[in-house]
Protein backbone atom coordinates (compact mmCIF):
# COMPACT_ATOMS: atom_id res chain seq x y z
CA UNK A 1 0.00 0.00 0.00
CA UNK A 2 1.07 3.96 -0.61
CA UNK A 3 2.15 5.52 2.35
CA UNK A 4 0.77 8.98 2.99
CA UNK A 5 1.81 11.64 3.92
CA UNK A 6 -0.50 11.95 6.75
CA UNK A 7 1.28 9.59 9.84
CA UNK A 8 -2.56 9.63 11.47
CA UNK A 9 -3.46 7.48 8.00
CA UNK A 10 -0.45 5.36 7.93
CA UNK A 11 -1.33 4.24 11.57
CA UNK A 12 -4.91 2.44 10.71
CA UNK A 13 -5.26 -0.75 10.42
CA UNK A 14 -7.20 -1.41 7.21
CA UNK A 15 -6.88 -5.10 7.68
CA UNK A 16 -10.43 -5.31 9.14
CA UNK A 17 -13.18 -6.56 6.90
CA UNK A 18 -14.94 -4.06 5.71
CA UNK A 19 -18.55 -3.23 5.75
CA UNK A 20 -20.28 -2.99 2.89
CA UNK A 21 -23.75 -0.77 3.78
CA UNK A 22 -26.96 -1.86 2.00
CA UNK A 23 -29.34 1.57 0.77
CA UNK A 24 -31.60 1.67 3.94
CA UNK A 25 -28.15 0.80 6.56
CA UNK A 26 -27.61 4.56 7.23
CA UNK A 27 -28.97 6.18 9.62
CA UNK A 28 -32.27 8.67 9.20
CA UNK A 29 -32.04 12.31 8.93
CA UNK A 30 -33.24 14.77 11.39
CA UNK A 31 -34.58 18.44 10.59
CA UNK A 32 -32.49 20.81 12.73
CA UNK A 33 -33.79 24.12 14.09
CA UNK A 34 -31.70 27.07 15.71
CA UNK A 35 -32.49 29.39 17.88
CA UNK A 36 -29.64 32.18 18.02
CA UNK A 37 -31.18 33.89 21.04
CA UNK A 38 -34.43 33.06 23.76
CA UNK A 39 -36.78 34.79 22.26
CA UNK A 40 -35.97 34.54 18.73
CA UNK A 41 -37.55 32.02 15.97
CA UNK A 42 -35.75 28.68 15.47
CA UNK A 43 -34.29 29.04 12.19
CA UNK A 44 -34.05 25.89 10.14
CA UNK A 45 -30.35 25.27 9.54
CA UNK A 46 -29.88 21.87 7.89
CA UNK A 47 -30.08 17.97 8.96
CA UNK A 48 -27.86 15.78 10.76
CA UNK A 49 -28.03 11.85 10.39
CA UNK A 50 -28.72 10.18 14.31
CA UNK A 51 -30.42 6.94 15.00
CA UNK A 52 -32.14 8.11 17.92
CA UNK A 53 -33.34 11.88 18.99
CA UNK A 54 -30.74 11.94 21.66
CA UNK A 55 -28.02 11.66 19.19
CA UNK A 56 -29.86 13.77 17.16
CA UNK A 57 -29.33 16.00 19.76
CA UNK A 58 -25.67 15.57 19.99
CA UNK A 59 -25.18 15.86 16.55
CA UNK A 60 -26.68 19.01 15.83
CA UNK A 61 -25.24 20.75 18.67
CA UNK A 62 -21.71 20.54 17.04
CA UNK A 63 -22.70 20.64 13.51
CA UNK A 64 -24.92 23.80 13.78
CA UNK A 65 -23.98 25.53 16.73
CA UNK A 66 -20.29 25.59 17.46
CA UNK A 67 -19.89 28.99 16.00
CA UNK A 68 -21.66 32.42 17.81
CA UNK A 69 -24.63 32.05 19.61
CA UNK A 70 -27.31 29.28 20.40
CA UNK A 71 -29.80 29.49 22.85
CA UNK A 72 -31.42 26.25 22.07
CA UNK A 73 -31.47 23.53 19.26
CA UNK A 74 -34.76 21.41 18.04
CA UNK A 75 -34.37 18.10 16.01
CA UNK A 76 -37.18 17.01 13.93
CA UNK A 77 -37.36 13.36 12.43
CA UNK A 78 -37.43 14.16 8.51
CA UNK A 79 -40.19 11.52 7.96
CA UNK A 80 -42.45 13.19 10.56
CA UNK A 81 -42.35 16.56 8.11
CA UNK A 82 -45.43 17.09 6.09
CA UNK A 83 -44.09 18.17 2.47
CA UNK A 84 -45.86 20.07 -0.03
CA UNK A 85 -45.54 19.47 -3.58
CA UNK A 86 -43.45 21.99 -6.19
CA UNK A 87 -45.86 20.40 -9.23
CA UNK A 88 -48.71 23.04 -7.39
CA UNK A 89 -46.28 25.76 -6.80
CA UNK A 90 -48.21 28.18 -9.14
CA UNK A 91 -50.42 27.71 -6.55
CA UNK A 92 -48.03 30.11 -4.48
CA UNK A 93 -47.92 32.89 -7.44
CA UNK A 94 -49.12 36.10 -6.86
CA UNK A 95 -50.45 38.35 -9.60
CA UNK A 96 -48.92 41.68 -9.70
CA UNK A 97 -52.62 43.38 -9.74
CA UNK A 98 -52.62 41.96 -5.93
CA UNK A 99 -49.43 44.67 -4.81
CA UNK A 100 -51.65 46.01 -2.08
CA UNK A 101 -51.04 42.84 -0.63
CA UNK A 102 -47.64 43.10 -0.42
CA UNK A 103 -46.45 44.63 3.04
CA UNK A 104 -43.20 46.27 1.81
CA UNK A 105 -43.63 48.83 4.83
CA UNK A 106 -43.64 46.91 7.53
CA UNK A 107 -40.20 45.79 7.64
CA UNK A 108 -38.97 49.20 8.03
CA UNK A 109 -41.73 49.86 10.44
CA UNK A 110 -39.70 46.72 12.43
CA UNK A 111 -36.63 48.94 12.19
CA UNK A 112 -38.12 51.99 13.27
CA UNK A 113 -39.59 50.25 16.26
CA UNK A 114 -36.35 48.46 16.96
CA UNK A 115 -35.10 52.13 17.11
CA UNK A 116 -37.47 53.46 19.15
CA UNK A 117 -37.12 50.99 22.17
CA UNK A 118 -33.41 51.18 21.67
CA UNK A 119 -33.35 55.05 22.25
CA UNK A 120 -36.55 54.93 24.82
CA UNK A 121 -33.75 52.74 27.07
CA UNK B 1 1.76 27.42 45.51
CA UNK B 2 3.34 23.84 44.70
CA UNK B 3 0.34 22.11 45.56
CA UNK B 4 -1.52 24.42 43.10
CA UNK B 5 1.15 23.89 40.44
CA UNK B 6 0.81 20.35 40.77
CA UNK B 7 -2.98 20.46 40.11
CA UNK B 8 -2.81 22.71 37.46
CA UNK B 9 0.05 20.73 35.72
CA UNK B 10 -1.59 17.55 35.86
CA UNK B 11 -5.10 19.41 34.86
CA UNK B 12 -3.96 20.76 31.63
CA UNK B 13 -1.19 18.22 30.11
CA UNK B 14 -4.54 16.02 30.50
CA UNK B 15 -6.48 18.32 28.29
CA UNK B 16 -3.69 19.10 25.86
CA UNK B 17 -2.66 14.96 25.35
CA UNK B 18 -6.35 14.26 25.19
CA UNK B 19 -7.02 16.42 23.24
CA UNK B 20 -4.40 15.65 20.55
CA UNK B 21 -5.16 12.22 20.66
CA UNK B 22 -9.25 13.03 19.68
CA UNK B 23 -8.06 15.36 17.07
CA UNK B 24 -6.18 12.50 15.46
CA UNK B 25 -9.57 11.06 14.64
CA UNK B 26 -10.11 14.48 12.15
CA UNK B 27 -11.11 13.28 8.88
CA UNK B 28 -11.39 9.86 9.80
CA UNK B 29 -14.66 9.68 12.21
CA UNK B 30 -17.05 7.83 11.43
CA UNK B 31 -19.58 9.62 9.80
CA UNK B 32 -19.65 13.50 8.97
CA UNK B 33 -21.08 14.61 12.02
CA UNK B 34 -19.78 12.63 14.32
CA UNK B 35 -15.89 14.12 12.89
CA UNK B 36 -17.18 17.68 13.28
CA UNK B 37 -18.79 16.63 17.08
CA UNK B 38 -14.99 14.94 18.07
CA UNK B 39 -12.64 17.40 16.18
CA UNK B 40 -14.88 20.33 17.78
CA UNK B 41 -13.94 18.72 21.52
CA UNK B 42 -10.56 18.11 20.91
CA UNK B 43 -9.98 21.82 20.31
CA UNK B 44 -12.33 22.49 23.13
CA UNK B 45 -9.81 20.88 25.74
CA UNK B 46 -7.17 21.91 23.83
CA UNK B 47 -8.72 25.66 24.84
CA UNK B 48 -9.12 24.64 28.19
CA UNK B 49 -5.37 23.68 28.82
CA UNK B 50 -3.93 26.80 27.28
CA UNK B 51 -6.86 29.00 30.19
CA UNK B 52 -4.10 26.70 32.62
CA UNK B 53 -1.45 26.72 31.09
CA UNK B 54 -1.79 30.88 31.09
CA UNK B 55 -2.85 30.39 34.51
CA UNK B 56 0.67 28.74 35.47
CA UNK B 57 2.51 31.29 33.34
CA UNK B 58 1.23 34.21 35.72
CA UNK B 59 2.11 32.01 38.89
CA UNK B 60 5.81 32.42 37.12
CA UNK B 61 6.03 29.34 34.69
CA UNK B 62 7.13 29.22 31.08
CA UNK B 63 4.78 30.65 28.89
CA UNK B 64 1.69 28.22 27.23
CA UNK B 65 3.23 27.64 24.47
CA UNK B 66 6.94 26.72 25.72
CA UNK B 67 4.93 24.36 28.22
CA UNK B 68 2.78 22.91 25.42
CA UNK B 69 5.30 22.00 22.83
CA UNK B 70 8.51 22.26 24.61
CA UNK B 71 8.78 19.61 27.32
CA UNK B 72 9.56 16.09 27.07
CA UNK B 73 7.47 13.09 28.18
CA UNK B 74 8.81 12.77 31.96
CA UNK B 75 8.40 16.59 32.43
CA UNK B 76 4.29 15.64 31.44
CA UNK B 77 1.86 15.57 34.53
CA UNK B 78 -1.19 13.94 32.11
CA UNK B 79 -2.23 10.26 33.10
CA UNK B 80 -1.84 6.81 31.02
CA UNK B 81 -5.01 6.84 30.17
CA UNK B 82 -4.60 10.11 27.62
CA UNK B 83 -1.65 9.40 26.51
CA UNK B 84 -2.40 5.95 24.67
CA UNK B 85 -3.02 5.55 21.44
CA UNK B 86 -6.46 6.20 19.84
CA UNK B 87 -7.02 2.15 19.14
CA UNK B 88 -10.47 1.77 17.52
CA UNK B 89 -13.40 4.24 17.43
CA UNK B 90 -14.86 2.65 20.64
CA UNK B 91 -11.98 2.73 22.57
CA UNK B 92 -11.65 6.46 21.48
CA UNK B 93 -15.03 7.22 22.95
CA UNK B 94 -14.65 5.04 25.88
CA UNK B 95 -12.02 7.29 26.92
CA UNK B 96 -13.18 10.24 26.64
CA UNK B 97 -16.72 9.20 27.72
CA UNK B 98 -14.31 8.33 31.19
CA UNK B 99 -12.32 11.43 31.19
CA UNK B 100 -14.78 13.84 30.38
CA UNK B 101 -17.05 12.85 32.98
CA UNK B 102 -14.13 13.14 35.99
CA UNK B 103 -13.21 16.62 33.90
CA UNK B 104 -16.49 17.57 34.47
CA UNK B 105 -16.93 16.73 38.42
CA UNK B 106 -13.09 18.24 38.62
CA UNK B 107 -14.58 21.54 37.31
CA UNK B 108 -17.68 21.51 39.10
CA UNK B 109 -15.25 21.11 42.34
CA UNK B 110 -12.86 23.55 41.47
CA UNK B 111 -16.22 26.60 41.37
CA UNK B 112 -15.88 26.23 44.86
CA UNK B 113 -12.00 26.99 45.12
CA UNK B 114 -10.37 29.61 47.52
CA UNK B 115 -7.86 30.40 44.32
CA UNK B 116 -10.39 32.69 42.32
CA UNK B 117 -8.52 32.27 39.10
CA UNK B 118 -8.53 28.67 38.68
CA UNK B 119 -12.46 28.67 39.75
CA UNK B 120 -13.14 31.31 37.27
CA UNK B 121 -11.30 28.77 34.57
CA UNK B 122 -13.97 26.16 35.81
CA UNK B 123 -16.89 28.04 35.73
CA UNK B 124 -16.18 29.27 32.03
CA UNK B 125 -15.67 25.75 30.62
CA UNK B 126 -17.95 23.79 32.69
CA UNK B 127 -20.50 24.39 29.91
CA UNK B 128 -18.02 22.78 26.93
CA UNK B 129 -17.37 19.90 29.29
CA UNK B 130 -20.92 19.14 30.01
CA UNK B 131 -21.42 18.79 26.44
CA UNK B 132 -18.51 16.09 26.04
CA UNK B 133 -20.11 14.20 28.57
CA UNK B 134 -23.45 14.01 26.91
CA UNK B 135 -21.84 13.07 23.91
CA UNK B 136 -20.26 10.49 25.65
CA UNK B 137 -23.26 9.41 28.03
CA UNK B 138 -25.20 9.03 24.47
CA UNK B 139 -23.08 7.24 22.38
CA UNK B 140 -22.36 4.39 25.46
CA UNK B 141 -26.01 4.24 25.76
CA UNK B 142 -26.79 4.15 22.01
CA UNK B 143 -23.48 1.26 21.24
CA UNK B 144 -24.16 -0.36 24.40
CA UNK B 145 -27.57 -1.56 23.23
CA UNK B 146 -27.72 -1.40 19.63
CA UNK B 147 -26.45 -5.27 18.74
CA UNK B 148 -24.49 -7.71 20.40
CA UNK B 149 -21.05 -6.61 18.09
CA UNK B 150 -21.71 -2.66 19.31
CA UNK B 151 -21.99 -4.22 22.83
CA UNK B 152 -18.72 -5.89 22.33
CA UNK B 153 -16.66 -3.68 21.13
CA UNK B 154 -17.75 -1.47 23.90
CA UNK B 155 -17.19 -3.62 26.31
CA UNK B 156 -14.15 -4.77 25.59
CA UNK B 157 -13.03 -0.91 25.08
CA UNK B 158 -14.31 -0.32 28.98
CA UNK B 159 -12.35 -3.42 29.76
CA UNK B 160 -9.31 -1.61 28.31
CA UNK B 161 -9.71 1.63 29.79
CA UNK B 162 -11.37 1.21 33.22
CA UNK B 163 -7.42 0.00 34.67
CA UNK B 164 -5.86 3.58 32.91
CA UNK B 165 -8.46 5.46 33.88
CA UNK B 166 -8.60 5.03 37.54
CA UNK B 167 -4.81 6.25 37.08
CA UNK B 168 -6.46 9.37 36.42
CA UNK B 169 -7.05 9.52 40.31
CA UNK B 170 -3.32 9.01 41.18
CA UNK B 171 -3.06 11.24 44.77
CA UNK B 172 -0.38 13.91 44.63
CA UNK B 173 1.70 14.40 47.44
CA UNK B 174 -0.40 17.71 47.67
CA UNK B 175 -3.55 16.28 48.44
CA UNK B 176 -4.01 17.70 52.44
CA UNK B 177 -2.47 21.30 51.40
CA UNK B 178 -4.66 21.53 49.12
CA UNK B 179 -7.89 20.86 51.02
CA UNK B 180 -6.57 22.34 54.40
CA UNK B 181 -6.35 25.82 52.11
CA UNK B 182 -9.31 25.28 50.31
CA UNK B 183 -8.20 24.75 46.83
CA UNK B 184 -9.69 21.30 45.78
CA UNK B 185 -11.36 18.72 47.71
CA UNK B 186 -8.99 15.65 46.41
CA UNK B 187 -8.44 13.00 44.25
CA UNK B 188 -10.27 10.11 46.77
CA UNK B 189 -13.24 12.95 46.70
CA UNK B 190 -13.69 12.73 43.03
CA UNK B 191 -12.88 9.46 42.10
CA UNK B 192 -16.01 8.54 44.47
CA UNK B 193 -18.11 10.82 42.68
CA UNK B 194 -17.10 9.99 39.79
CA UNK B 195 -17.84 6.33 40.39
CA UNK B 196 -21.44 7.18 41.31
CA UNK B 197 -22.38 9.56 38.44
CA UNK B 198 -20.85 6.99 35.87
CA UNK B 199 -21.53 3.19 37.49
CA UNK B 200 -25.86 3.91 36.48
CA UNK B 201 -24.83 5.08 33.11
CA UNK B 202 -22.67 2.03 32.70
CA UNK B 203 -25.63 0.29 33.67
CA UNK B 204 -27.99 1.66 31.06
CA UNK B 205 -25.78 0.62 28.25
CA UNK B 206 -25.81 -2.70 29.00
CA UNK B 207 -22.22 -2.68 30.00
CA UNK B 208 -20.69 -4.21 32.89
CA UNK B 209 -17.26 -2.29 34.60
CA UNK B 210 -14.16 -5.49 35.68
CA UNK B 211 -14.90 -7.28 38.70
CA UNK B 212 -13.93 -5.15 41.74
CA UNK B 213 -10.68 -7.27 42.42
CA UNK B 214 -8.87 -7.03 39.04
CA UNK B 215 -8.98 -2.67 39.42
CA UNK B 216 -5.40 -2.05 39.71
CA UNK B 217 -4.99 1.98 39.01
CA UNK B 218 -2.19 2.74 36.50
CA UNK B 219 -0.26 5.29 38.33
CA UNK B 220 2.50 7.04 37.49
CA UNK B 221 1.91 9.53 35.33
CA UNK B 222 1.61 12.40 36.98
CA UNK B 223 5.13 12.08 38.54
CA UNK B 224 6.16 11.27 35.22
CA UNK B 225 6.32 8.13 34.36
CA UNK B 226 4.53 7.43 31.06
CA UNK B 227 4.20 4.81 28.81
CA UNK B 228 6.16 4.39 25.93
CA UNK B 229 3.47 5.86 23.63
CA UNK B 230 3.75 9.52 24.95
CA UNK B 231 7.09 10.59 23.47
CA UNK B 232 6.77 9.83 20.08
CA UNK B 233 3.05 11.47 20.25
CA UNK B 234 4.67 14.76 21.33
CA UNK B 235 7.35 14.50 18.72
CA UNK B 236 4.61 14.22 16.28
CA UNK B 237 2.20 16.92 17.54
CA UNK B 238 5.79 19.64 17.90
CA UNK B 239 7.36 18.60 15.23
CA UNK B 240 6.16 21.79 13.39
CA UNK B 241 6.25 24.39 16.06
CA UNK B 242 10.07 22.94 17.29
CA UNK B 243 10.82 23.81 13.27
CA UNK B 244 11.11 27.53 14.40
CA UNK B 245 9.68 28.07 18.06
CA UNK B 246 10.14 31.89 17.60
CA UNK B 247 8.08 32.10 14.51
CA UNK B 248 4.84 34.02 15.31
CA UNK B 249 1.63 32.17 14.25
Amino acid sequence: MNKSIDPRVNRMDFTEEKVILQELDNWETWEVFHQRRRGEQHEHVGIVHAPNPDMALVMAKETFGRRGHTANIWVVKTSNVVVGSYEDGDMYTTTPEKIYREAGGYKVMEKINKHRKAKAK
Amino acid sequence: MQALKELLYKMADDQLIIGHRNSEWTGLGPILEEDIAFSSMAQDKIGQAQALYKLLHTMGEQEPDVLGFMRNAEQMHCCHLVEVPISNYAFSLMRNFLHSHAELIRFEMLTGSICQPLANIAKKYRGEIKYHVMHGSTWLKQLGNANEDSNQKMQQALAGCWNLALGIFEPSPYETDLQKENIFEGETALKDRWLETISPIIGKASLKLPPHNEWTPAFGGRTGNHTLHLQPMLDEMTEVYKIDPSAEW
